[in-house]
């Protein structure tokens, strides 16, 4: 990676930690520690499988919101403090500037599910006295949510590229929501004919599979994750959020900055 | 080789939601800036000043017309890394440090990593920060803030800096110190190229300035070859009293003890030294009173009609200019 | 200049004092609020649009609407009330959320299936429950137990239940039981040992604690049974032997046809009747008790 995409990816990255992003931690710390203590007194010998499903469900959810809070404003907030002009007026490239953002979040992002899956482990151990082998399955997950997070973060950058924040939240939330129903909504254009099926199949791609990301209930029944379906996910995410990561490049490569 | 060459770059937007309209922020602009030159861009708020330096940064785009930097095209990365750019009123990162600032700049100018600490921290002294350099931006004020834009701008030692209003917000204080480091920068052999409103600092610190007037360059030239065109007045003061014609001349006769002082338009001074003459009063002294940029934009700046000033060509350009707007 | 010190206090004054009046009106207005809309609120009629709303994360969902089940089960079992009405949709949408959560058709089958007051009587919901957890998981042993169970206990469908209990046993790693069972059933069902047999299968499988403590009770009524079907038939041949009743075990003992006086599970003495009928001393710690008949079937279950 050349040096001026890591300089912009590491700012960024200096830059969520000094906002104090990462003390979302605490409150999801407390909210691990809550729910491993409570579960064994309200769902009834079921607590390992509770615990990984608030646990994992948590990570999911809290990256996601970061991803988008964050994501939002990586363009936008650097065209209001003007940064973006003594930056641009560098031999920097617009396309740097995109991938340097992305990668400054996403490592933050990762950096941020690290330390939560240390808590979830924790939570598993609390319950459980003793982890099993099975339990790898969890880092599986957890892998899946960190392919989720990329995919997000490209989407809220590339519409931070482009439209205000409130706009770009609004647009990242709505892509989330309807990506978690990919895979009905793959069944839906199954069932439709004519013109409306190709309409909703080709909706249906266009939106990100996180349904397809989605293991956790299995991972909470302890059942295993296919190694092809890590390969396939992966390289799914490789090429969305590069798709994606393209597009946001082209639009910031035309845009006026008035 | 000109350090810049504006050759007919033009900005239009369309504006409105439903119907749009065509605005034009900047119409054809030619102009070009020696090496060496410290050149002042001036003209009010909403003139096209901020437009013109972003379509030179390649932050906007040209509907039309190109422009070179040290020969080299807008937007050429070899280009980028040899000028600096201060925009209007920045705010900059604020959970940085200066230090950290400029190390981050330095980085992407390409600024090697083994220099940089030196290159940071003098010029940290340079613009008076060093005292600040760990100090988070969100802590600094107004100037010391324009003083870190400074810093970034000469960082990797350009040899062309913009700056877009650098005086803009700042005490009087803030003001001088900005000069002062312009000046530096002029006797170091770097050209300046910035923008303002502010008429005395252009006049302080400019070779030649241009005057841009609702998306239109309007004039070019020395402060004083534009001063001259001010009509300008003469102060004449003699021993002796003040001769009735005169009085009648102008109500600003005054006299202090023995010495009668009047001020009159340049056109009178014949008739006014000959008035003098036949009273027999001995003349103590001639002198032109300059007018001020801020007479010529009020005298020239009122006529909105485009093309009524033709460009007074300076006696130092090469008339290789291209045709006024 | 520092903050008014006179409305500091007033302010905070007044703060606690609206505090404690809008607590005690919430809890009037929730006084006031009809019970049962709280209940419907709890949740929604449709798995369909939980699915939707919980945006993927059908696991958690799914335990969240597992709490409820077991809390409101729990609430309403202690209670003695027979308003299970709640409980077959909250099963229904768990399973739907979360197909593979064993424990939720296992307590269809415990608590679902048989009839009030220890469960809601509803054998053919709980049927169709498991049957839609054996679609989602063919390869899961202990749905086919659970079927087995509600065919053979509640629904008295003894081909139904030998249908299930062989499909499952044919599963690898299912329990013994399953494989006895099957074969029981197309001989010897309706038969106490059947049902013993069954409710072991059930306290050794399941992890559920609620599961397990009813199976429990049941086989505490299974064993009293046996045992009074047992000493009846010592009761049967002493009046062969001698021509007339035992006038207690005493008399049975020193015939030397009992090793001692009888306990049933609670450690109690079994009590002799004149008719030569045998009971226990507290009928009421038994919640499943029914009379046996003398080839071991145990007759069809009366309302209790």
């Amino acid at each position: 990676m050349n040096s001026r995409v890591s300089a912009i990816a590491s700012n960024t990255f200096r830059e969520a930690v000094r906002d104090r992003v990462l003390y979302n931690l605490i409150g999801f710390a407390v909210l691990m520690a809550g729910a491993a203590i409570l579960v064994g007194q309200i769902s009834v010998d079921i607590e390992k499988l509770v615990v990984i499903n608030l646990g994992l469900t948590a990570v999911s959810l809290f990256g996601v919101i970061i991803a988008i809070f964050i994501g939002i404003g990586l363009v936008s907030k650097e065209i209001d403090k003007r940064t973006l002009y003594t930056v641009l007026s560098r031999p920097v490239q617009r396309w740097e500037f995109i991938l340097g953002k992305f990668f400054g979040l996403a490592g933050t992002l990762v950096v941020n599910t690290i330390c939560m899956a240390a808590g979830v482990f924790l939570a598993m151990l609390y319950v459980t006295h003793k982890l099993q082998p099975s339990d790898a399955s969890v880092l599986a997950a957890l892998y899946f949510i960190v392919l989720q997070f990329l995919i997000v973060t490209s989407l809220a950058l590339l519409f931070s590229s482009f439209s205000s924040p409130l706009l770009s939240a609004v647009f990242a939330f709505a892509v989330f929501v309807i990506g978690s129903f990919s895979g009905d909504l793959r069944e839906f254009a199954g069932a439709q004919s004519g013109a409306s099926h190709w309409v909703a199949m080709a909706a249906a791609r266009i939106i990100p599979n996180f349904s397809g990301l989605n293991v956790i209930s299995m991972v909470a029944h302890g059942e295993p994750v296919a190694a092809n379906l890590i390969f396939a996910n992966t390289a799914y995410t490789f090429f969305y959020a590069a798709m994606v990561l393209c597009a946001a490049v082209l639009i910031f490569e035309r845009r006026n900055l008035k | 080789m000109s350090a810049i060459e504006i050759l007919g770059i033009e900005k239009t937007y369309s504006v409105g939601f439903w119907r749009k309209r065509p605005k034009c922020a900047l119409k054809p602009l030619h102009l070009q800036v020696e090496e060496g030159e410290v050149f002042g861009f001036l003209g009010p708020n909403g003139a096209g000043k901020t437009t013109t330096l972003k379509l030179l940064m390649g932050l906007m785009y040209p509907t039309a017309g190109t422009a070179k930097i040290l020969g080299m095209e807008i937007g050429d990365p070899r280009m980028k890394a040899q000028i600096g750019f201060l925009p209007e009123q920045p705010y900059f990162y604020d959970y940085l440090t200066a230090a950290e600032l400029l190390n981050y700049y330095g980085r992407l100018s390409g600024v090697p990593a083994k220099e940089l600490p030196q290159r940071i921290a003098a010029v940290l002294d340079r613009v008076g920060l060093a005292a600040n350099g760990d100090v988070q931006l969100r802590k600094f004020s107004k100037g010391m803030l324009q003083r870190a834009g400074i810093a970034q701008a000469i960082l990797h030692d350009p040899k062309v800096i913009f700056l877009d209003e650098p005086m803009s917000g700042l005490d009087p204080m803030g003001r001088r110190e900005v000069r002062d480091l312009m000046s530096q920068l002029k006797q170091e052999g770097k050209t300046v190229f910035f923008s303002t409103h502010i008429l005395s600092d252009a006049e302080a610190l400019c070779d030649r300035v241009g005057v841009i007037y609702q998306g239109e360059l309007r004039a070019v030239g020395s402060v004083a070859d534009l001063t001259a065109k001010v009509h300008g007045k003469t102060e004449l003061t003699w021993q002796g009293a003040i001769p009735a014609s005169l009085k009648a001349l102008s109500a600003d006769a005054k006299v202090n003890g023995d010495t009668a002082r009047i001020v009159i338009d340049e056109a009178q001074l014949d008739s006014t030294i000959d008035t003098l003459r036949r009273e027999r009063c001995r003349l103590i002294s001639v002198n032109p009173v300059r007018g001020t940029l801020e007479e010529y934009f009020l005298q020239h700046m009122n006529s909105s009609n485009p093309g009524s000033a033709p460009l007074p060509k300076s006696k130092n350009i090469e008339s290789s200019q291209g045709a006024s707007a | 200049m520092k903050p008014s010190r006179s409305v500091t206090l007033i302010a905070s004054c007044l703060l606690v004092a609206c505090f404690a009046v809008s607590a005690m009106l919430s809890r009037a207005v929730n006084g006031l609020r009809p019970r049962a809309a709280i209940e419907d609120v709890l949740y929604l009629k449709s798995a369909k649009t939980l699915r939707w709303l919980s945006l993927g994360y059908t696991g958690l969902m799914a335990d969240i609407y597992w709490t409820r089940a077991v809390q409101y089960f729990g609430a309403n079992h202690f209670v003695g009330a027979a308003h299970f009405d709640q409980l077959a949709p909250l099963l229904d949408i768990t399973t739907d959320l979360d197909p593979k959560l064993t424990v939720a058709y296992q307590y269809g089958a415990s608590f679902l299936s048989p009839p009030p007051p220890s469960g809601a009587g509803l054998p053919d919901q709980a049927v169709a429950i498991v049957e839609k957890g054996i679609r989602a998981n063919p390869d899961d042993w202990h749905l086919y137990q659970c079927l087995g169970f509600i065919h053979y206990l509640d629904r008295k469908d003894y081909a139904a239940a030998h249908q299930a209990f062989l499909r499952g046993s044919a599963i690898p790693h299912a329990h013994d039981s399953l494989k006895l069972l099957a074969g029981r059933m197309a001989e010897k069902s309706g038969d106490i040992e059947t049902a013993r047999i069954i409710w072991m299968s059930t306290y050794d499988t399941t992890n559920s604690s609620a599961i397990k403590e009813n199976a429990a009770t049941h086989l505490v009524s299974i064993q009293a049974m046996e045992d009074i079907a047992g000493l009846e038939k010592i009761v049967d041949l002493y009046r062969t032997q001698t021509g007339h009743l035992p006038a207690s075990f005493r008399d049975m003992a020193l015939a030397n046809l009992l090793p001692g006086i009888p306990l049933d599970p609670y450690q109690e003495p079994y009590v002799l009747n004149s008719d030569g009928h045998v009971q226990v001393r507290h009928p009421e710690k038994y919640k499943f008790l029914e009379r046996v008949n003398p080839d071991g079937s145990t007759p069809a279950p009366s309302a209790k």
